[in-house]
């Protein structure tokens, strides 16, 4: 070190130079990290998709593109319908509490859609995105549990859905599959990604 | 700066040209001295002492054959599964180029684990080599970075499922995660700006990177000195002249050592390229043959196989697991406020922490801490130098149940990796369990076991035979 005193003047100017090079490195980086943000391009392909379910017959699936995720629609039969409140005590948030604003007011039911019988479901695991397979037959198999009642099978971590897409418990996936926003155009015709009149 | 130095004019032509050179470039000659025919390792290297060598070969077949790819590849959604397969049938050679490529990969982890296991056995992460062990961690993870963005490049099943998982795992950090996920991302599900951004990574920003850690974690070592398998500072055992009495220059006697055991190398190398370059599917996944489909998860998505331990940590931790894992950051607690020797603020601090901590185990999601579990199996090796008590530095001169810990530890980790490759299965999910809790303990535990046991003596010199 050397004995010249210390220039306090000099040292104020050093710091605030430096604290405004620092000021503007920062903004230089905004435009950076901003370019790594979802594009225009990106944000607008998210309008509402219509599905004709027609043609789906009870126990059958049918999956659409909204938003660049499958969405599911299955036409449930009765007696899947009849298993869904007797799972009740198996599955980890029966009721969907945990993320109340994945399950839309008119699917806070005991199957979880508008219609008890056309579920609509966004199939990505709510675990780390895979999309869970289709175990719709009852019974015992590989994997599942032997009083399995049919749903779905994330293979990706074993996450098992019931048909209404609500977890079992002790299960990775943290909350039930997302029900989009959705609503019936007519008694064939589904409007996904929307659910008011315009 | 060196005085400029005249030579002889009866010098021969080959002095008068170095001399010529050294006067102009004074820094070649010292650095080749310093790190090559100036630089002396302890004479009693073993087989173990390979890997870092290889592994820098294997960082160079990577560069080269990457360069060599990037020629015909297209990072473009639309294009890349079919510029691959381009590459792989129509490019002359290409198939040769790619699949050094995709087994170099491999090979790179399986030379840097062997490398870090040689460390774990000769404790060559204690003083004072703890930087050049956390500039190699720091490569470890930086490598896995690397390989995982290289893998979403082919944009097969795999490659596309593989990038959801791990991108997701973003999105399961409180608060920022989701908005974290979609700036990797670049849109709401991986697509065109994902693999986009993944090609810029992996070609240029992360491989500088790494280039930039090797030539750190060289320096470092280099400044102090090569550890060896009796652990013993042959710094400390001085000649007259100033050079260590068991230590060798570096050119020549190991670089012809080395030299014999790249060919060695090459060999297995060439044998996988050439004969075997799926390896079973373990090294290129079978599912990876088919193109990126957003609508069908594959049956079964694993890893591929060098992250599968880390991969079996996130499964293992489920919500039944949570209440295992407070239970031990109780007893942890307890334990330290109980038999710890530290000051009544410093117990106070350990038992607020601890509150803390499970306050935050029992409110956000065991999904969260799953992630936590995967990225804390790697962070957890930069402290090691800390955590490791034991009076001796080499396994050789350790307590022999020492040894049998060590053998453990590896077991456990090939059981884990075992069983990240399988589907989810309740007896796996529960080893893998049991496994997790090892993998931590033994390093969380290690203050406490590694200093139980009566060492043996350590020599004064290096153990040495001359053949």
């Amino acid at each position: 070190m050397s004995d010249t005193p210390v220039n306090n003047s000099k040292r104020t100017w050093i710091i605030a130079s430096g604290c405004a090079g620092a000021v503007g490195g920062i903004a230089a980086a905004v435009p950076f990290v901003s370019s790594m943000m979802p594009s225009e391009k990106a944000k607008a392909a998210g309008a509402a998709v219509e599905a004709d379910i027609s043609a789906l017959k009870p126990g059958e699936k049918l999956t659409v593109e909204w938003r660049g995720k499958p969405v599911w629609i299955v036409r449930r039969t009765p007696e899947q319908l009849a298993a869904l409140p007797k799972l009740d005590p198996q599955l980890a948030d029966p009721l969907s509490l945990r993320k109340p604003e994945e399950t839309p007011d008119y699917a806070r039911n005991g199957w979880r859609s508008r219609k008890p019988e056309v579920f609509v479901v966004v199939g990505i695991c709510t675990h780390l995105g895979c999309s869970p397979s289709d175990k719709f037959m009852p019974g015992p198999q590989p994997s599942l549990p032997d009083d399995w009642q049919g749903g779905f099978f994330c293979p990706c971590h074993g996450s098992t859905f019931d048909m209404a897409g609500r977890v079992f418990k002790n299960k990775p996936a943290p909350t039930n599959l997302e029900v989009p926003p959705h609503m019936f155009l007519s008694d064939s015709k589904l409007l996904i990604g929307e659910d008011k009149k315009a | 700066m060196a005085d400029f130095k005249e030579i002889s004019p009866n010098a021969s032509a080959g002095e008068k040209l170095t001399n010529w050179f050294e006067n102009r470039f004074p820094t070649a000659f010292y650095e080749y001295k310093k790190h090559m025919s100036e630089y002396y390792a302890p004479k009693n290297f073993n087989f173990w002492y390979v890997f870092g060598a290889l592994a820098m070969l294997v960082l160079v077949i990577q560069i080269v054959t990457g360069i060599f790819l990037v020629m015909h590849y297209k990072p473009d959604a639309g294009l890349a599964f079919a510029s691959v397969e381009y590459i792989m049938r129509d490019v002359p050679w290409g198939w040769l180029i790619r699949y050094m490529h995709s087994t170099g990969a491999s090979a790179f982890f399986l030379v840097v684990y062997l490398h870090m296991f040689r460390g774990l056995m000769y404790g060559s992460y204690r003083k004072p080599r703890e930087l050049v062990w956390l500039f190699g961690c720091a490569i470890f993870l930086v490598l896995m970075a690397e390989a995982f963005m290289g893998y979403l490049l082919p944009w097969g099943q795999m490659s596309f499922w593989g990038a959801q998982v791990i991108v997701n795992l973003f999105s399961a950090i409180p608060f920022i995660g989701p908005d974290l996920a979609l700036l990797i991302r670049g849109d709401f599900v991986v697509g065109d700006a994902t693999l986009n951004r993944f090609f810029a990574f992996h070609v240029i920003a992360v491989p500088l990177v790494l280039l930039g850690l090797v030539v750190a974690h060289l320096l470092a070592l280099h400044d102090v000195g090569s550890n060896n398998p009796d652990g013993i500072e042959i710094k400390a055992n001085k000649g007259p002249d100033g050079v260590p009495v068991d230590g060798i220059p570096f050119h020549p006697y190991y670089t012809v050592h080395d030299i014999f055991m790249v060919s060695v190398f090459l060999m297995v190398f060439s044998a996988i390229v050439f004969f075997a370059p799926e390896m079973g599917g373990y090294f290129l996944e079978y599912n990876n043959f088919i193109p990126a489909d957003p609508f069908q998860t594959p049956a079964h998505i694993a890893p591929v196989w060098y992250f599968t331990p880390f991969y079996s940590m996130l499964r293992a931790v489920t919500d039944e697991m949570m209440y295992v894992l407070i239970a031990c950051v109780v007893l942890g607690a307890a334990m330290a406020v109980v038999k710890g020797k530290s000051s009544v603020l410093l117990k106070g601090v350990i038992l607020v922490g601890a509150a803390a901590l499970v306050a935050m185990m029992l409110s956000i999601d065991a999904k969260f801490w799953g992630v936590v579990a995967m990225g804390g199996g790697v962070v957890i090796l930069f402290f090691l130098p800390w955590l490791d008590k034991s009076p001796v530095k080499s396994i050789r001169y350790r307590p022999n149940w020492h040894k049998a810990m060590l053998a453990i530890f590896v077991v456990n980790f090939l059981v884990l990796g075992y069983l990240g490759i399988l589907p989810p299965s309740n007896i796996g999910g529960r080893v893998a369990q049991l496994g997790t809790l090892f993998y931590f303990g033994f390093f969380l535990l290690m203050p406490w076991w590694s200093t139980i046991g009566e060492p043996k003596r350590v020599p004064d010199r290096v153990t040495f035979t001359a053949h």
